[in-house]
Order: structure tokens, then sequence, then C-alpha cells
């Protein structure tokens, strides 16, 4: 039997992957991929939650749906932004955005 | 399903008109010096929010219409008179960016995109309208979302810059961090409460449940970010200097007093019986958000740089009004967003019209301002000292109340600390007013003539900080509404 604690086991350990990997990547599309992981584990969540707390209601697989639609949108003009820094700097490592400190 | 409820909507669908209307002018009036289209181009999104900004505030807060609180879609959509003055706030700040924008949308680069500034700034500002109003935590994330996505497009609108583009990168990337932590928040409080109206999940919530107050955390960080709170303050000066200076100004003031009062408005309806948590949470963010923006701003020498921590500055005074949750701190807050916006606006419409007629963005330029354009210089000051918050300008009524609202709400403490970094502030605002008064340059900025939109948004500007403090009415306004939420 599968329960909960699974499920938030897997979110949370992907929650905390890719803070670790938003803080060290140096890449910025790794970054993005990074963030694409912690917004998937809120998604597993409320698809997780829904499931096995709440079976009578649909609003957690709403929400997921949702917000997957949200987070390509996101994606898509992140990406933007890299194939235009791509086109400034011809780089998009994150040791070459350092044009303006403190 | 009863589509007569959309009618309670408004705000929104009056202001999506507008959108519709821009998107398809913008098709027909292109612009074009040859035939010498696109001359509306200007004047025609500022008319529509205009007539949209009466429309709303007739239908909204008129007493004769007036119903306390107004729902759709079961609970999704809620909405209070408070919330349309908050808007109408908000609606100035946008037709005051408008006006300033026109200069730089003039430059032959940015005349083929003139219309994406409009439709683009009203997009965010749709999104902004859609938090305010969020009943349920879907409408409240697409709506956040809303606001922030077309934001980035607008950081990085001036394409071939490098520090445009750079700064739209940090700002993205830390946007899209906050949001995953925002709602990986969100998703706990699925978990415990097992709904997403806010109206239900009041009831739901305890203190004793550590989830929920684990979901408290993420979710004022990632409301933090938003708002540029302290530890979550690291995009914001690289964002501000890299941005047009226009976009700089909007982010600065509209987007982040949406987000504060969205945190008033969900810490005070879903998190109402964790205010000792919050309460605690939101003293020590407010204490290090004044304090270390503004002992960084001291050393800034860029003056978009140095706006940036007086903005970061400013919203930890700004969500002050938050601790408590009370009526006064509701109104002490709009009072304080609105003060806030026409003063800052006001120094970012001079650093607007600096930097497009001289190119020139450092503090060290503006020395011997006053001998060539005295009458910016003043304006800039009138700003200056109200930002800082000295008596006779609204600044100083806007912390009077604030700081009056903390001290009922029962944190002396806190106030006394923000009081001393006030006169900490004092000292780099006058900074810019020595630079511009006293210190002699050899070569100053060159006398110039500012273009009749801006000077209309100035006249806004300055009247706003002389008379919003002097006139009670104003503070009267805000606090008539602020009864419930």
């Amino acid at each position: 039997m599968i329960t909960i604690h699974y499920f938030l086991i897997l979110s949370v350990l992907m929650l905390f992957i890719g803070i670790y990997g938003f803080l060290t990547r140096r890449n910025t599309l790794a970054i993005l991929i990074s963030i694409e992981l912690m917004l998937n584990a809120a998604d597993l969540n409320f698809a997780a939650f829904n499931r096995l707390l709440f079976p009578e209601g649909q609003e957690g697989y709403f929400f997921s749906l949702f917000s997957i639609a949200i987070s390509a949108a996101e994606t898509a003009i992140a990406i933007a932004v890299m194939i235009n820094i791509y086109r400034n700097i011809k780089n998009n490592f994150v040791e070459h955005l350092d044009k303006m400190k403190w | 399903m009863d589509y007569s409820q959309f009618l309670h909507m408004t705000d929104e669908l009056s202001l999506i008109a507008v959108i519709v209307i821009l998107f398809i002018a913008d098709l027909i009036l292109c612009p074009d010096r040859k035939s010498g289209k696109g001359v509306l181009n200007t004047p025609l999104p500022i008319i529509l929010l205009l007539a949209q900004t009466v429309f709303m505030v007739t239908l909204g807060v008129c007493p004769s219409y007036c119903t306390p609180t107004v729902e759709a879609f079961g609970g999704m959509y809620q909405h209070t008179p408070m919330m349309t003055v908050v808007k109408a706030v908000l609606n100035i700040g946008t037709l005051i960016v408008f006006f300033m924008a026109n200069g730089w949308l003039r430059r032959e680069e940015n005349q083929i995109k003139q219309g994406e500034f409009y439709l683009l700034t009203l997009s965010t500002l749709l999104g902004m309208y859609f938090m305010i109003s969020a009943g349920h935590f879907i409408m409240f994330f697409i709506g956040l979302e809303l606001a922030s996505v077309p934001m980035t497009a607008l950081v990085a609108f001036t394409k071939k810059n490098k520090e445009s583009a750079e700064a739209a990168a940090k700002y993205i990337l830390t946007a899209l961090f906050s949001s995953a932590l925002l709602l990986y928040g969100i998703s706990l409080l699925y978990g415990t409460c097992g709904t997403l109206y806010f109206d239900d999940m009041a009831a739901r919530i305890s203190t004793s449940n550590y989830v929920q107050l684990a979901a408290l955390a993420l979710f004022i960080s990632g409301l933090g970010f938003k708002i540029s709170l302290v530890p979550f303050h690291l995009w914001t000066a690289d964002t501000y200097q890299g941005a047009p200076t226009t976009v700089t100004s909007y982010l600065s003031v509209i987007s982040k007093g949406a987000a504060a009062f969205v945190l008033f408005v969900t810490l005070v309806k879903v998190f109402a019986p964790l205010i000792k948590d919050w309460d605690l949470l939101l003293f020590w963010i407010i204490i290090l958000t004044i304090t270390v923006a503004n002992i960084f701003a001291v050393r800034q020498n860029n003056i978009k740089r140095f706006m940036a921590f007086s903005a970061i500055s400013q919203a930890g005074y700004l969500v002050l009004g938050v601790m408590g949750g009370t009526a006064q701190g509701m109104t002490a807050m709009v009072y304080y967003l609105f003060v806030y916006l026409v003063a800052n606006l006001g120094v970012f419409a001079i650093i607007n019209v600096t930097e497009q007629h001289s190119g020139k963005v450092l503090i060290s330029d503006y020395d011997g301002f006053y001998q060539t354009n005295p009458k910016l210089s003043f304006i800039m000051t009138l700003c200056l000292f109200s930002l800082a918050g000295i008596p006779p300008f609204a600044g100083f009524f806007s912390k009077f109340f604030m700081f009056l609202a903390g001290f009922k709400a029962g944190f002396p403490v806190l106030v006394f600390i923000a009081l001393v970094n006030t006169v900490i502030s004092l000292y780099y605002y006058l900074l810019i007013v020595k630079a511009m008064y006293i210190k002699q340059s050899n070569q100053p900025i060159a006398t110039f003539r500012s273009d009749c939109y801006t000077q209309i948004g100035l006249a806004i500007c300055a009247i706003g900080v002389v008379f919003a403090g002097i006139l009670s009415q104003v503070y009267d306004f805000f606090d008539f509404f602020s009864y419930s939420l």
C-alpha cells in the first residue's frame, strides 16, 4: 500500500534538490531546470493530497493543471531571456552576468 | 452557470476592455514616421486608463452602489470597496508611469515597440487586480504570475542593452524561485486544510500544526521576494539598475504596493489563527529590511541603484502596516502606498528625463543640477523630502500614521527602530539634495526642457506630495473604506 508519506518524502526531496541546484548551478539553463523540479514537487503534492486525502474534490488536480500551464509560460519567457543574454554576451553562465554588483 | 456574476468583476472587465481596445488600436495606429501615424499612441492609453479609473471608482466606491462584499464564482472572487480604492491608487501610479514613458518611447529605437509597452504594463496591472480580489488560491496564484511574467518582458525591453538582459535574467530566475516556494507552501496548506477557499481555510488552521507553520514561512518568503523584503531582496538592486528607468519606477511602486496589500489581505483572511507567528516573523523581517537597505543605500553612487535600496527600505515601512492586522494598519498602509507612489514616481520621472537628455545616471552627475535646471531640482527636492518624511510634506504624515498604527497594534520597539532608521534615511536623501544645490561641477547636466507629458506627470506628483498630507480628506477617504476586508 502506497501511503501519503512516500509522496511527501519524494516531493520534499525534489524541492530540496531543486533549491540546491538553484544555488549551485552555474548555467542559467540548469538553474531553470532546478526551478522546474521545485515546481513539479509542488504539483506532485497537490495531486497526491487530492488522490489520497481528499478524493471527494478536484481542487488539487485543477491546481496542478493550472500550475503546469503557468510554469510552461514562465519557462518560455525565461528561455527567451536566456537567448537574449546569449546574443548579448555570447555566453549563458552566471559568472558572466556580473556587470552590476553591490 | 449564471453568467451575470461576471458583472461583479467590473474592475477587471473594464481593464480587459482597455487592453483589447489598445491591442486593436496598435494594429491600426502603428508608428510610422513617414505617414505620421502613431500620433495617438501615447494619448490613447492614457485617456483609456483614465476613463477606466473613473468608471471603476464611480461604480465601486460611490456610497450608493456600495455593498460590503461582493462574491462571484462561489467565493473565488471576492471584492470589497477597499480593494477598488487600492486598484484606483495603482491606476494613478500607472498613469504617471505612462506620462513619463512618452519621452523614452518616442526614441527611434523604441518607436516600433510603443504598443507592446502599454499592453505589457496593463497586463501586469490586470494580474495585480486579480491577485488583490482573489478569494481562492488558484485565482491568487494566476494573478501573481500574470503580474510577474509580463514584467520580465518589460525589464528586458531594451533588447540590445546588456544590462537590461542581465537584469531580466536575475528577475525571472528569482521570480520563478519565489513562486516555486510559494506554490509549495500553498500545496502544504491544501494538504492540511483540504480546501483552498480563503473563507474556509481560516477555520482549519491551528497554531499547533507545524506543517501549516512551514506553509506560512514559505508563503511569506514567496511574497517577500515580490515586495523585496530583506532576506529576499538580492535581485532588487540589479534589476532596478538594469531595467529601463520607466519600468524600474513601475516595479518599485506598483508591483510592490500590490504585493504588500495582498500580503495583508491573505495574512488576515487565511492565516488569522497564526497571528502571533506571522507577527514575530514580520517583526524581524521589517527590522532587517529597513536597517540593511539603509546601510546599503548610503554607499551607492548610481542613482537608480540608490533608489532601489531606498525602495527596499520603504517596503519595510509599508509592511509595518501589516503588523497586528488592524483596520488602522490597513488605512495607514494604503495611505503610505499612495504618498510613497507620488513621491517615488516624481523622483523617477526626473531621473528618467535626465537620462533621456544627457544619459547620466550617477549621483555625482547631479552636482550643480540646480544651476542648470532649477525647476526640476526643486520638484526632486520636494519628492526626496517627502520620501525622507520631513514635516510639511505628505511623507511625514504617512510615516506618522504608520508609526501610530504600529504603536496601537502593540509594537513600540519596532516603531522605535523604524524611527531611528528614518533619521539615517534622511542622511542619504539629503546627499542628493546637497549634490544638486551645494556642490559645484565643471560639467553640470545641460539645461533642457522636458516634454509636456513628463511635465503633467511631475505636476501630479508635486501636487500629491504637497497636498496629500495637508488635506486630511485624503486620509479620511482611505479610512472610510478600511472597515472591512
